[in-house]
């Protein structure tokens, strides 16, 4: 007989084990075929930034969270229903997220002696009374999957492997998702290693078998699909999100797209991705250094090509005096900065907020910069679009400020049609069209951007370069009212872009007490904190800015709206600096620096606070 | 010797000058400087490379040699200290039908920009390298450079610089570049030739220039330029020419205990048979090792010209392989298709 299936709106599952466990890989998995059945989702990946770190130590502890829902959601989620801990230290890294009378799910056949004192546990946890407010399954999941693989004639190194596979089995049978298409997977992934294909739909359909089987498991969960607006979906995180707004708007433009790249996390994976399109003339160029990385791109500039590059802050550092030279020089490029927690090294691996400063005053002398930041991962297409569409509109680097929360983070995304994609016209100058000959520094009288023009083009012959130029000719000028009147005008093509910019959303209550002002990834929390007072009846408001360099030209007006300001940012505070500065208003700061995102929780105690005063 | 794939002016085109390679910027360099002297060869052997003036880009760093692109009347691109090869790089792949021109100096390619550099030569882009090598920082107003000898004295090393050079020759071969050759600011024939065999070759040519500055090193060449030293301190290589100097062409090198040594040119017979003739395609690199390190061993002569010129693919050809391969194999990129690719669902 059928077990028992609950329904439930969503749903919150956290894996976790060793750094070559494969929680990573099962929760894509169940992210994946949870997007295909019609879930809203959104994930947080937190891993440790060591490849393998010691087998069974707190250090080596991989995490994969996934938030699931028939209703839109955000967030990754506050709190987890589901704790899947393949060894001690899992357990004690990630308990304090599982709710009370969570599912926890423990593989006993790593709770030893030495993985318990690895974990620093004393005794024994599944043994004492310290988990009774869970609900707790002791799984042997290493030998139930040794013996499901027994006749595999595979060694015992490589059934282990497979145990991800048999706690995924598990877990779509807990929330009742088609196996089909983790086995589609395992199909492709391994084409050219059959064996394990074999043993790893082995280990699937046996964790899954052992839950309908075994007396343990009472009942199963259902998550009914979600409403989404009509169209074609798919499951995207923001890296990949970015790749394909950067080979979109190369496409739209019809101009060949350089990336200039070099190793680093969190950026890596825009590499990765732009190096499989060749098939669309995309040329990847894994570079010496950051700086040649950056280099590549200015020089694909300059001959006409959309130049990009993408790293992290420490990469940013690096690049900033040669960002600088494609702003004097007026060459259109773009540069990603998927930001992690800082400073120097820092905490690869998590996320953080705090390279805005950095971006906006980062390089020597009057260095204005357009920067553009992506609310969510698939947001990540269209802002990345948006300033590949600046850059090459008014021949300047534009930043495209990106981070790691939403750059690995996945959910679902609506693909657009291209029609719906704006035109990109790179317009390059033809000929030299004054008796003057040409003249680099001729602006175009709107947006004061300046011609483009393409070596090979005949007559149009000009020097360029790092040293200040005479404002038309392009001569190299140290005249004091002339460096003072570029470095005017350099100021206000940036500014100018605002005038392209649609009004902007206030999301809630269009004046009131509170308006949330926040930027890049920290969205999804702001946004579900808010819609809960707003369904309230709570004068509350959210704003997000997608553009932090020029500001849009209503801010000012929609700042004074609001009795109070609220910027919750992964950082002390600095779009709230710039705010009080550009606006001179006083703003109130909520700042987190623990390369972890928001809680939602922790914007309603704030707003909460705000509101009692 | 093959010949360069860049575009050609169509036949009946008029025939190009030095004068339309000058541009209309007066030329700041101290007098007496060598870069003159570079700067009137190159434009004087542009006409002969046969390519269109619009296809031809000069792209600098920083240092008195980088103020080369300004005074050219060609596509320019004066950058930043030490990255012109990363620039380079990037305008020759975006467009691998432009004739790319790095104009660097001995602070600028080995010190700030030695990390390019390197990887530059090995890279294989079909660009061309000159770098002005006064042993000396000029702009910066006098300071020991990677290629200054050990001891010297300068406005940051009073008592003596502390550090052994680069030679830049070594270090290019080391990194694998294709073509690597040597001339003099003071030896306008011999620069032409050679920046014309460093165009002519398709990969990487690394041309290091001797160039004077009078001002902070003055006569740091002299002894290899003057008329009454200068053939006693070096020796031409020439293909498939015994290495031979001196005044009568009467002392020649040969090889002992693989060491070089001098010796008489002509035996009794008036042919010496154990010379070492040079052979700037040798695959390996003994021989251009071998030759470049004669610049470090005491009373032997400079070798000047081509220490070596070899084929292999370059990076641009190779990325347009694969693009075309990649075509090829899977269509002409589809931007529907691929935002369309994976698995998928729609929403009615």
């Amino acid at each position: 007989m059928r077990k028992p299936v609950e329904q439930i709106e969503e749903a919150t599952i956290l894996f976790a084990g060793d750094s070559g466990d494969g929680s990573q890989t099962i929760g894509t998995q169940m992210t994946e075929t949870t997007a295909l059945i019609g879930n809203d989702v959104a994930t947080l990946p937190d891993y440790p930034a060591e490849i393998r770190a010691p087998a069974g130590s707190l250090a080596g502890v991989s995490g994969f969270q996934l938030h699931f829902s028939s209703e839109q959601i955000h967030t990754p989620g506050d709190i987890c229903d589901v704790l899947v801990a393949m060894n001690p230290a899992a357990l004690k890294v990630h308990l304090h997220k599982l709710k009370p009378n969570g599912i926890l799910i423990v593989n006993v056949d790593n709770f030893a002696r030495r993985n318990l004192r690895l974990a620093g546990y004393e005794s024994n946890p599944l043994e004492g009374d310290t988990l009774t407010k869970y609900q707790v399954f002791q799984v042997e999941l290493t030998q139930l999957t040794r013996k499901t693989l027994e006749a595999t004639g595979l060694s015992t190194r490589e059934m282990d492997l497979c145990k991800n596979f048999f706690a995924l089995g598990m877990i779509l049978w807990l929330y009742n998702r088609p196996m089909e298409y983790a086995m589609k997977w395992v199909k492709t992934k391994f084409a050219k290693k059959p064996q394990y294909i074999e043993s790893n739909i082995l280990a699937l359909r046996a964790g899954n078998t052992y839950c309908e089987a075994t007396e343990q498991f009472a009942v199963s969960y259902d998550v009914k699909p979600a409403v989404f607006e009509p169209g074609t979906y798919r499951n995207i995180d923001g890296n990949m999100a970015t790749v394909l707004g950067l080979v979109a708007a190369a496409h739209q433009s019809e101009l060949p797209l350089v990336y200039g790249g070099y190793p680093i996390t969190p950026a890596s994976d825009i590499l990765h991705g732009l190096a499989l399109y060749r098939n669309f003339g995309v040329i990847t160029m894994q570079m010496e250094d950051e700086i040649a990385a950056v280099g590549v791109a200015i020089g694909a500039a300059f001959s006409g090509a959309l130049g990009v590059t993408g790293s992290s802050g420490p990469g940013l550092a690096l690049k900033s005096e040669a960002i600088n030279l494609a702003m004097i020089a007026e060459l259109p490029i773009v540069i990603c900065n998927i930001q992690r927690a800082g400073p120097s090294t820092g905490m690869p691996t998590k996320t953080e907020q705090s390279d805005l400063l950095q971006m906006f005053y980062g390089r020597n002398g009057e260095s204005p910069i357009p920067i553009v930041a992506p609310s969510r991962p698939y947001d990540c297409f269209e802002s990345v679009y948006e300033a590949c569409h600046i850059a090459i509109k008014y021949r300047t680097p534009v930043i495209f400020l990106s981070d790691l929360y939403i750059g690995m983070g996945a959910e679902p995304w609506k693909i657009p049609q291209l029609s719906e994609l704006p035109e990109i016209r790179p317009n390059f100058a033809v000929s030299a069209d004054t008796g003057n000959g040409f003249e680099p520094y001729l602006r175009d009288p709107e947006t004061l951007a300046r011609p483009w023009a393409k070596p090979g083009t005949v007559g149009l012959e000009h020097r360029i370069g790092g040293l200040e130029k005479s404002d038309v000719t392009g001569h190299v000028s140290y005249d004091p009212e002339n460096h003072e009147k570029m470095v005017e005008i350099r100021a206000e093509k940036v500014a100018r872009i605002a005038n392209d910019f649609a009004p902007t959303e206030v999301f809630g209550s269009q004046e009131g007490e509170i308006l949330l002002l926040g930027w890049g990834g920290t969205f999804g929390a702001i946004r579900t904190a808010v819609e809960n007072y707003v369904a309230e009846g709570v004068p509350v408001a959210h704003v997000h800015l997608r553009h932090l360099n020029p500001f849009p030209n209503d801010l000012g007006d929609i700042l004074q709206r609001f009795k109070k300001v609220l910027i919750p940012e992964l950082n002390s505070g600095q779009l709230l600096q710039l705010i009080r500065s550009t606006y001179l208003i006083d703003v109130i700061g909520l700042n987190k620096v623990q390369g972890q995102p928001f809680h939602v929780f922790e914007l309603h105690a704030k707003i909460d606070e705000i509101l009692k005063k | 010797m093959k010949r360069k794939r860049t575009s050609r002016i169509p036949g009946g085109a008029p025939t190009l000058t030095k004068k339309d390679f000058e541009s209309d910027q007066d030329v700041r360099w101290c007098p007496g400087c060598g870069d003159y002297s570079i700067l009137t060869q190159t434009q004087r052997i542009m006409p002969d490379l046969g390519i269109p003036k619009e296809n031809i880009v000069f792209i600098s760093g920083i240092g008195c040699s980088s103020r080369f692109p300004y005074y050219m009347n060609t596509y320019g691109f004066h950058t930043i200290h030490g990255r012109a090869p990363t620039i380079a790089s990037g305008v020759k792949m975006a467009n691998p039908d432009l004739s790319v021109w790095i104009i660097t100096g001995d602070g600028d390619a080995l010190s700030i920009g030695g990390n390019h550099f390197i990887h530059l030569m090995r890279r294989n882009f079909d660009v061309n390298m000159l770098l002005f090598n006064n042993r000396i920082y000029g702009l910066t107003k006098g300071q020991y450079s990677p290629t200054s000898e050990q001891g010297k004295t300068t406005k940051s090393t009073p008592l003596g610089s502390l550090e052994a050079p680069f030679n830049p020759i070594s270090l290019a071969l080391a990194s694998g570049a294709t073509f690597v050759a040597r001339s003099l600011d003071r030896d306008p024939d011999h620069l032409r030739s050679t920046i014309k065999a460093a165009f002519e070759h398709k990969g990487t040519s690394f041309l290091e220039i001797y160039q004077d500055c009078p001002i902070f090193n003055k006569d740091a060449f002299q002894q290899f330029t003057d008329k009454t030293t200068k053939t006693e301190n070096t020796v031409r290589l020439e293909h498939g020419q015994p290495l031979v100097f001196g005044k009568e062409s009467e002392k020649g090198i040969r090889l002992k205990d693989f060491h070089p040594e001098v010796t008489t040119a002509n035996n009794e017979n008036g042919a010496a048979d154990d010379l070492i003739v040079h052979d700037q395609y040798a695959e390996d690199t003994t021989l251009a090792n071998f030759l470049a390190g004669m610049s470090e061993t005491p009373d032997m002569p400079h070798p000047i010209g081509i220490f070596r010129s070899v084929r292999r693919s370059s990076y641009e050809d190779a990325m347009t392989n694969q693009i075309r391969t990649a075509r090829e194999r899977m269509g002409d990129g589809d931007l529907e298709a691929l935002l369309n690719a994976g698995e998928t669902w729609t929403v009615s």
